[in-house]
């Protein structure tokens, strides 16, 4: 199966209906899958943090929230992971596109990359790494099942090989 | 007029209406003014008051009134665009500036030489309303009956009210708020 097609069955199956994006080269595919769904509500944001911001008020007005972005918009997000969602006990389902991994063409990338799981287990955010679509659809549940039941963001962890 | 004067005189008008308050000492005069489970008191994350109040917005029919600041607004222009981009109406913005970051010492903002306003208005805020205490006075009623999303600029004097830290825990303000909308 496709690793998008992959993805975002996992988000339809895990009932998410409330999607925040930033773009990556490779979330395009699922940007507009989930743009087209209308039981989701999509929402392109102008940084990560905002987003971020949106998708604890649409939690706490009842909605399954997951931010679609890549791994460079982690360090600006980092204050509101930590003293909104940590200090309120806030779930969401962080999609990230992480560059910077084996296969990365592009140098600039490689040192956000390489901070990435620093960053988040700085956190202490849970995270899985699936590495082929089936995993995806295996992982994808479970982390939103754990989000939902300890009150925390869980992060997915897409690698340039994954695609 | 002082910040807290504006916040009650807002709150006063205020019926099921939900409200999201910016970090520090606006929380606080709120929460000492009047507490409720409508109110969501935001102890962190400085700049995204106005995120969190369209995240509910979009997702619920009530009505929502963000207290923001002018700092926090500064840090987080781009949620202006996104507001106005998906543009619900019922989202008040209301943005109490002093000009500057009252509860950190009163430190100089931006807002004394650039007009929110007017930066509302470039963006494409259809309802966008400003109130100066001194010469014109607030009218919250025009507000309430004004479709959205509404941003209304209010200058208020700079300086905090002496009122307790709130005695809530975050965890706390954040089930009985999801309780309130789950009525």
């Amino acid at each position: 199966m496709d690793g998008s097609q992959a993805v975002y069955n996992t988000l339809k199956q895990s009932k998410i209906n409330f999607v925040v994006s930033l773009p990556c080269v490779n979330l395009d595919k699922i940007m507009k899958m989930v743009e087209s769904d209308e039981d989701i509500i999509h929402i392109p944001v102008t940084r990560e943090e905002e987003g971020f911001g949106i998708c604890a008020g649409a939690f706490m007005a009842g909605k399954k929230v997951a931010i679609l972005m890549q791994n460079s918009g982690l360090g600006n997000s980092v204050n509101a992971l930590a003293s909104l969602f940590e200090l309120y006990k806030l779930p969401i389902l962080i999609i990230m596109s992480h560059r910077g991994t084996e296969g990365e063409f592009m140098s600039a990338q490689i040192p956000m990359g390489n901070a990435t799981p620093k960053v988040l287990d700085a956190l202490e955010i849970p995270y899985f790494i699936p590495e082929t679509p089936e995993e995806a659809l295996n992982l994808i549940p479970k982390a939103w099942n754990m989000a939902e039941t300890n009150g925390t963001p869980v992060g997915i962890l897409l690698s340039i090989k994954f695609w | 007029m002082e910040r807290i004067d504006t916040i009650k005189k807002i709150t006063d008008e205020l019926t099921n209406e939900l409200v999201v308050c910016n970090i520090g000492f606006p929380s606080r005069e709120l929460h000492h003014l009047k507490d409720s489970s409508t109110h969501f008191y935001m102890l962190g994350s400085m700049g995204l008051a106005s995120s969190i109040g369209l995240g509910i917005a979009m997702s619920t029919k009530r009505k929502v009134v963000v207290f923001d600041g002018d700092g926090s607004i500064l840090m987080n222009l781009g949620s202006l665009v996104t507001i106005f981009n998906q543009n619900p109406d019922n989202l008040i913005l209301v943005v109490l500036d002093n000009e500057c970051y009252g509860s950190t010492g009163s430190q100089c903002s931006y807002a004394s030489t650039v007009n929110l306003g007017k930066i509302a208005g470039a963006i494409g805020f259809k309802s966008n309303f400003f109130f100066d205490g001194d010469k014109k006075e607030l009218d919250f009623n025009e507000v309430l009956n004004s479709c959205g999303p509404v941003f209304v600029h209010v200058k208020v004097k700079p300086g905090n009210a002496n009122v307790p830290v709130i005695p809530l825990e975050a965890s706390d303000i954040r089930s009985r708020f999801m309780d309130e909308i789950k009525k």
